[in-house]
């Protein structure tokens, strides 16, 4: 018997052993923020920002594995206070300045902070000095935008697509660092799979940017989490 | 006793700036300046982003014609990419941005003239400071209100079909645009319900210039003699001598008509233009290297476009052109209050040009952007409403910005600028011995004349109470009168 029943807010929902809090949730049409979690790739529950109450446990919903009649809580005031904050101090850490990103509209860390309707962050900003590597010729790695979600490093590896980033230095100075061999022939493909892996504008295509107008962008019409909850115009 | 009077900051124009005057012993007026005490620093900090961010990024200097520093931006880009000088886009990319830039030439015009420059008129230099304000042009002539907004309102709209948004869109990028027009947005410009189309907006623009010759008509020694002074003109013209706001080459023409910039190509425009730093003001002061900094100043904006082009591409604004041209018979104008008459003609043209615009298919399909050989400087000039406008950018072989160098409309009226408040400021307060509303009111009026965009000038947003200090020759505050703006 692979089917399984667990009680998402109070509604039954079916899923099968194996999947995660997560994935039945969604199945179900229930939407749970995540950002450093992607399709595909092995989840890791470091952004937090799936955090449900689970059998009465605070649990990241990406890494728990579903068990049958487990009761899990994914809305209440508290755990969205909770990941509002979250994003508060992604914005508060990073030199995120949406209205000149190439990734604005298109971006999961402001479509969550316009669904967390975030408008001053409560933490004070850290105007960490980051800078730009631009030595690739088909990718930029901004360091100001990048939210440390690995998404990039753990993203699903093949053999014209093998290990294009790893994390550089250690603890609060730890960043983002691109091989520069590996990518030497990027093609323009390759460089729009990396940019994609990315929720936010940390990695970008070089010499092409704006060119989806405003009002046609990812979350323009559709906010986030609204192709799961089925709230799509 | 010698005074200093400083007006802090000047009111009903963009940004913030003060003036000083001071007075002699005899209440002559010796020395007057315009200082713009705002520093931005955009230059700098554009430096290392990558450069198709440059049009999005830069246009944030300014809230009042983003557009203008976000399609020069994007013309210095095209010539990066290899997309040519100016005339090398798709037709369709081409023609978005013009409709764009004319919906902004008409909206921003439209702002300066009824909401910031109307009330002089309307209610005197001297009127009822509480009346001599937009609020005050609602509340007694609300037939002019309603246009004021709804045109503004059109123009705006333009934009946000053309950028995407009113306020800092995205539409132009590095070789082209990003989208077309809808059908449905072209009709709704060219038949929407009354007052929302463009004839009504032609006709609207007619009304305006009526107006304004009604008045000038009436007050032929304010508009006529008012802080006028001979003076160079330097503005974009189309190859033909037409007047265009989008694209051309440069033109200079003298106080007598002589031409001192022979229709150049603007991307060698720093053989021509250099910029001089004063210590006390955080904006520029640009001049032609070829007659010094001496006399080398020149007005930039509507002004000076009316004197540099010889003909109007539209019948309705040529008409109108004729008769500008004729006031002076055919020589350059060289009066200030002239500028508001200038504007509302191009307000006229703008809005023919829309016109012509939204009836050419091309900005519903075709290709929206080119590319060629890529290059590592570019240099996008365009007329803004406050007039010519540069833009210049390096980029290094990683595709970062090294160098940004922008010459904006305000900056090029600088000189003009502070030679009007010193006019303004000799012919209503010399010899006075008590300073009124009114004086201090003169002299802001000579300042709006050329709807300087303070912000702009110095690459922010300030309050603007108006503050007047009388001060001895020991630098003594003898009395001070402070106003909200
Ligand atoms: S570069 Fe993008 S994908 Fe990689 S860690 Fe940073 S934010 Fe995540």
């Amino acid at each position: 018997m692979n089917k399984i029943k667990i009680r998402i807010n109070d509604i039954v929902c079916r899923g099968e052993k194996g999947q995660t809090v997560l994935e039945i949730a969604k199945d179900n049409g229930i939407y749970i923020p995540t950002l450093c979690n992607y399709e595909g790739i092995k989840p890791q529950g470091s952004c937090r920002i799936c955090t449900c109450m689970i059998g009465g446990r605070m649990m990241t919903a990406c890494t728990t594995p579903a068990l049958d009649g487990m009761d899990i809580v994914t809305n209440s005031d508290e755990l969205e206070k909770f990941r509002a904050t979250i994003v508060e101090l992604l914005f508060a850490e990073g030199n995120h300045f949406c209205p000149t990103c190439e990734r604005s509209g298109n971006c999961e860390l402001q479509a969550l902070g316009y669904r967390y309707k975030m408008m001053v962050p409560q933490f004070p900003y850290s105007f960490a000095a980051k800078d730009i590597d631009a030595d690739n010729p088909k990718i930029m790695i901004d360091h100001n935008r990048c939210i440390l979600c690995k998404r990039c490093i753990r993203r699903k590896k093949e053999k014209d697509n093998p290990n294009w980033f790893v994390f550089k230095k250690r603890g609060a100075k730890v960043q983002i660092n691109i091989d520069h061999e590996l990518t030497a022939d990027f093609t323009d493909k390759l460089a729009q799979q990396a940019m994609d892996t990315c929720p936010v504008g940390a990695i970008i295509r070089k010499e092409k940017g704006f060119d989806v107008p405003i009002g046609e962008r990812k979350y323009d019409k559709n906010p986030i989490g609204s192709d799961i909850e089925g709230l799509k115009e | 006793m010698a005074k200093k009077i400083t007006i802090e900051p000047v009111t009903r124009v963009e940004g913030h700036g003060k003036v000083t005057i001071h007075l002699d012993d005899n209440n002559q007026v010796t020395q007057s300046r315009l200082h713009i005490v705002e520093f931005r620093g955009f230059e700098r900090f554009v430096q290392g982003r990558p450069y198709w961010e440059a049009p999005v990024l830069v246009q944030r200097l300014c809230g009042i014609c983003p557009v203008s520093h976000h399609l020069a931006a994007a013309k210095a880009l095209d010539v990066i990419v290899g997309a040519g000088t100016g005339d090398g886009l798709t037709p369709t990319g081409e023609k978005m941005r013009r409709l764009m830039h004319y919906g902004q030439m008409f909206q921003s015009h439209v702002l300066h003239f009824f909401h910031l420059a109307a009330p002089d008129l309307l209610f005197g230099i001297d009127g009822d400071p509480a009346m001599r304000n937009v609020i005050g042009i609602a509340l007694t002539n609300k037939e002019l209100a309603v246009q004021a907004v709804m045109m503004r309102k059109f123009g705006q709209e333009i934009i946000k079909a053309t950028a995407g948004k009113k306020i800092h869109g995205t539409g132009a990028i590095p070789g082209g645009i990003n989208k077309h027009l809808t059908e449905a947005e072209r009709d709704s410009f060219l038949n929407g319900a009354d007052p929302m189309n463009i004839d009504k907006m032609i006709d609207w623009s007619l009304g305006a210039l009526d107006f304004f010759k009604g008045y000038h008509k009436n007050n032929k020694d304010l508009i006529d003699k008012f802080a006028a002074y001979p003076s160079n003109h330097v503005s974009l013209v189309r190859k033909d001598g037409a007047m265009d706001f989008y694209h051309g080459v440069l033109r200079g023409i003298d106080s007598e008509s002589n031409k001192i910039l022979d229709d150049i190509d603007y991307q060698n425009y720093l053989d021509y233009i250099d910029e001089e730093v004063k210590s006390w003001s955080y904006m520029k002061f640009p001049y032609l290297r070829s007659i010094g900094k001496k006399n080398g100043w020149y007005r930039v904006g509507p002004l000076a476009r009316m004197n540099t082009a010889e003909f109007i591409p539209t019948p309705l604004a040529q008409k109108e052109f004729e008769i500008f041209r004729a006031y002076t018979n055919g020589k350059p104008n060289n009066m200030t209050m002239h500028q508001h008459w200038a504007r509302l003609i191009e307000i006229l043209h703008s809005a023919e040009m829309m016109k012509d615009l939204l009836n050419d298919p091309d900005l519903l399909k075709g290709e929206l952007t080119v590319k060629g050989t890529k290059g590592n400087e570019g240099v996008g000039l365009l007329e803004a409403p406050r007039g010519t406008l540069f833009h210049h950018y390096r980029i290094n072989e990683k595709d970062q910005i090294t160098m940004a160098n922008l010459i904006v409309s305000t900056t090029n009226n600088n000189i003009p600028m502070n030679k009007a408040v010193n006019l303004a400021a000799k012919q209503f307060m010399n010899g006075q011995t008590d300073i009124t509303e009114g004086m201090m009111n003169a002299v802001e009026v000579a300042i709006r004349a050329y709807d300087p965009c303070l912000s702009c000038a110095t690459h922010a947003l300030g309050k603007m109470p108006l503050e007047i200090k009388l001060i001895d020759k020991n630098e003594n505050v003898l009395d001070r009168m402070l106003k909200n703006g």
